[in-house]
């Protein structure tokens, strides 16, 4: 993957390399301030993706159903409704326009094990899904890349340090590293977010250490150096913001397998605890019903294929609108 | 070359070495005493001493760690709690059933992934190259226990009276058993001895155990229990596979040798397959690498739907019941394997293509 990434930087770089060769500091600081033009001919090139943009609106759709949660969902997601209504539990969905007897409460899509309406338990899902996924991603770019930058802008032992210890976090398959640290730290969501987030740091820090390296050669850098910046000015003002691309991508891809991540912890049973609404651990409780109620296992499942899938083309998208080269 | 791959060896030492360490740690931290889980619950203090006298438990943590690198090393995974039989004969019997998962899972991907990633270059930005990455898409967006247990409902419930019944979980029919084959061949081993062990764990890879006895009627049932988990297992690894083999035959269908090829007028097909393909599957191979581990983590879920009881569901109930000794053992046999395999991946890599060495 580094390896792709790295070759496809290069029309990156000498696209910016070429803005900055005007050698006034100010000038240097504006260009790379100000939305450069490589991010709005990025943006304008996603929105002509078909993928990009379905990426785009899936991902849309699901924010405003997790912001206005509480005005979609009919039901309140904990609220058990034996005795409130006239339901058995594990009913299957009623919908009156497709049919379903008026005379019976409408439950788009059916009831749980407990006798709650699953459309607003998975109304609510999208909350917890979509606030951890950005909350993992989040912290596992921002420690991966500082982590990265220092490796490859110091270079040397501390290069040496910092990478050999992302090899052994990368030596372990990643599931499995995550559940032994769910274990150490105990069950939970807290514990499952940092856990994955722990796993997925080498990969941005691989991605972040290759690219200031391949970045800090760069004459504008040298430029910088002459001018006399200093160490950490030149990392973070002239490296880091060009080093910045393929980790978007990795990070916008990363969000699809951090929610992927986190249903596989909530079908474990070590991630979300009752009563949450999480859509892997809905799935999980009914998993032994699956041939009396497929409803209850259907539908989280189909949530969260849809959800990573949003993340998965629009990381694609705009890796595509990234890539210059791929415009044509 | 020679000095390439030394170099690789000699990086991987290190990491080998963090595993071991990292894996240690781990199992310390995960909280609960070993000696009342051990001994349980109303063990007397004096009791909880002999017994951390007696397995080292008093020892520094630094002593502790080189009595375990000495242990691993030489083979010795030390007992399990919960079962009290050695670690290493529970790994005999549940890592069979994990590779098998594992190598059908990879063997369906590659050999579906593959030809997909082929035709969807080859007609490039066509209907076929759509369909085949929304479908690529889509399966790298499954949920592994989703689909698995999508697969149960399909095969095991809704076709249950058809030919196309697949059972939705364990290895074999209930009732049926595996004779291992060196006990059908009358071969006389010392049990506990480092053959007998090998012969077991080959014997326990269900699929070859009957195929090379002839057991045709475990043969097919085997395979039969086999198909819906690895089915499930491979889904990701497939899509990964095909979109890496499509971006990569497209790069060299760019290239100016393929152009020279077309130039003297070789056939399309002749081009993809014996000029473009072999450089393009190069990316492909580090892909599979990587996939393993992907792979073993999907097999924890894949088993745990499917009720198989492999090392995944082991190493997990392990992880949940604190049982030290297991999650250590496993995770190190685990983890040092995926190193090993990636090392030789890279190495055979570099022997293919020149210019990864001189990088």
């Amino acid at each position: 993957m580094t390896r792709r990434f790295r070759r496809r930087m290069k029309p990156i770089d000498s696209e910016t390399s070429g803005a900055d060769e005007s050698p006034s500091n100010a000038e240097l600081d504006l260009i790379l301030e100000a939305p450069t033009g490589l991010w709005r001919g990025a943006w304008r090139r996603l929105l002509r993706r078909k993928t990009g943009v379905f990426g785009l609106s899936i991902i849309g759709v699901l924010l405003v159903v997790a912001i206005f949660a509480p005005v979609i969902a009919p039901y309140d997601p904990t609220n058990v409704l034996i005795g409130k209504e006239d339901v058995k539990r594990r009913d299957p969905p009623c919908v009156h326009l497709l049919g379903c007897d008026s005379d019976t409460p409408q439950h788009i899509l059916g009831l749980d094990g407990n006798v709650r309406d699953q459309f607003s338990r998975i109304v609510y899902g999208s909350r917890v899904s979509l606030a951890l996924g950005f909350l993992i991603v989040g912290l596992a770019f921002s420690v991966g890349s500082v982590l990265g930058a220092v490796a490859g802008f110091w270079g040397g032992w501390t290069d040496n340090l910092i990478m050999r210890f992302m090899d052994v976090i990368l030596g372990f398959p990643a599931l499995l590293l995550a559940i032994a640290i769910v274990a150490a730290l105990g069950p939970g969501l807290r514990n499952t977010m940092l856990a994955i987030a722990i796993v997925s740091i080498p990969a941005y820090a691989r991605v972040m250490r290759s690219s200031v390296i391949s970045i800090r050669e760069l004459d504008f850098v040298a430029a910088s150096r002459a001018l006399g910046a200093s160490k950490l000015r030149i990392l973070w003002s002239r490296v880091v913001p060009n080093a910045l691309t393929p980790l978007v991508v990795i990070g916008t891809l990363g969000i699809a397998t951090a929610i992927l991540d986190m249903a596989a912890f909530g079908f474990l049973g070590l991630g979300a605890q009752e009563p949450t609404a999480e859509w892997g651990s809905m799935l999980a409780r009914e998993r032994a019903q699956v041939f009396s109620s497929p409803h209850l296992v259907f539908f989280p499942g189909l949530a969260i294929m849809v959800t990573v899938l949003g993340f998965n083309l629009l990381g694609d998208g705009i890796r595509d609108a990234l890539d210059p080269s791929l415009s044509e | 070359m020679l000095q390439y791959a030394t170099r690789r060896i000699l990086l991987a030492v290190p990491v080998i070495f963090g595993i071991l360490i990292v894996t240690f740690l781990l199992a310390r931290a995960i909280p609960g005493d070993p000696c009342k889980s051990i001994l349980g619950e109303k063990a007397t203090a004096a009791a909880c001493e002999a017994f951390a006298e007696n397995k080292g438990l008093n020892e520094p943590i630094p002593t502790q760690l080189a009595i375990y690198i000495k242990d691993v090393a030489t083979g010795d995974f030390g007992e399990s709690i919960r079962f009290k039989r050695s670690v290493a004969q529970i790994m005999v019997e549940r890592f069979p059933m994990t590779i098998e998962l594992s190598l059908t899972a990879l063997g369906i991907a590659l050999v579906v992934g593959i030809p997909l990633g082929i035709v969807s270059a080859m007609k490039h930005n066509t209907g076929v190259d759509v369909g085949a990455m929304v479908f690529a898409n889509i399966g790298v967006s499954m949920p592994v226990f989703w689909l698995g247990l999508l697969l149960a409902y399909l095969f095991a419930f809704v076709l249950r009276d058809t030919i196309f019944f697949l059972p939705p979980s364990g290895r074999l029919t209930a009732g049926l058993i595996s004779v291992p084959f060196y006990e059908a061949w009358g071969w006389s081993l010392q049990e506990g001895t480092v053959p007998f062990r090998f012969a077991e764990f080959a014997s326990n890879h269900f699929i070859f155990n009957s195929f090379i006895t002839g057991d045709w009627e475990l043969f097919w049932d085997a395979i039969r229990h086999l198909i819906l988990p690895a089915v499930a297992l491979s889904t990701i690894p497939m899509a990964i596979i095909a979109r890496m083999t499509r971006s990569s035959l497209l790069d060299v269908l760019g290239s100016e040798y393929v152009r020279t090829a077309r130039a003297k007028g070789a056939p399309e097909r002749r081009v993809v397959v014996r000029h473009a393909l072999r450089n393009a599957l190069l990316p492909v191979v580090t892909i599979v690498g990587l996939q393993m581990g992907a792979l073993l983590s999907g097999a924890i879920l894949t088993e745990t739907v499917f009720g198989l009881a492999g090392a995944g569901t082991m190493l997990f109930e392990a992880i949940t019941a604190r049982d030290f000794p297991i999650i250590q053992g496993f995770t190190v046999v685990i983890a040092a394997g995926y190193v090993i395999l990636n090392l030789i991946i890279d190495i055979s890599y570099a022997y293919i293509d020149p210019r990864i060495r001189l990088e």
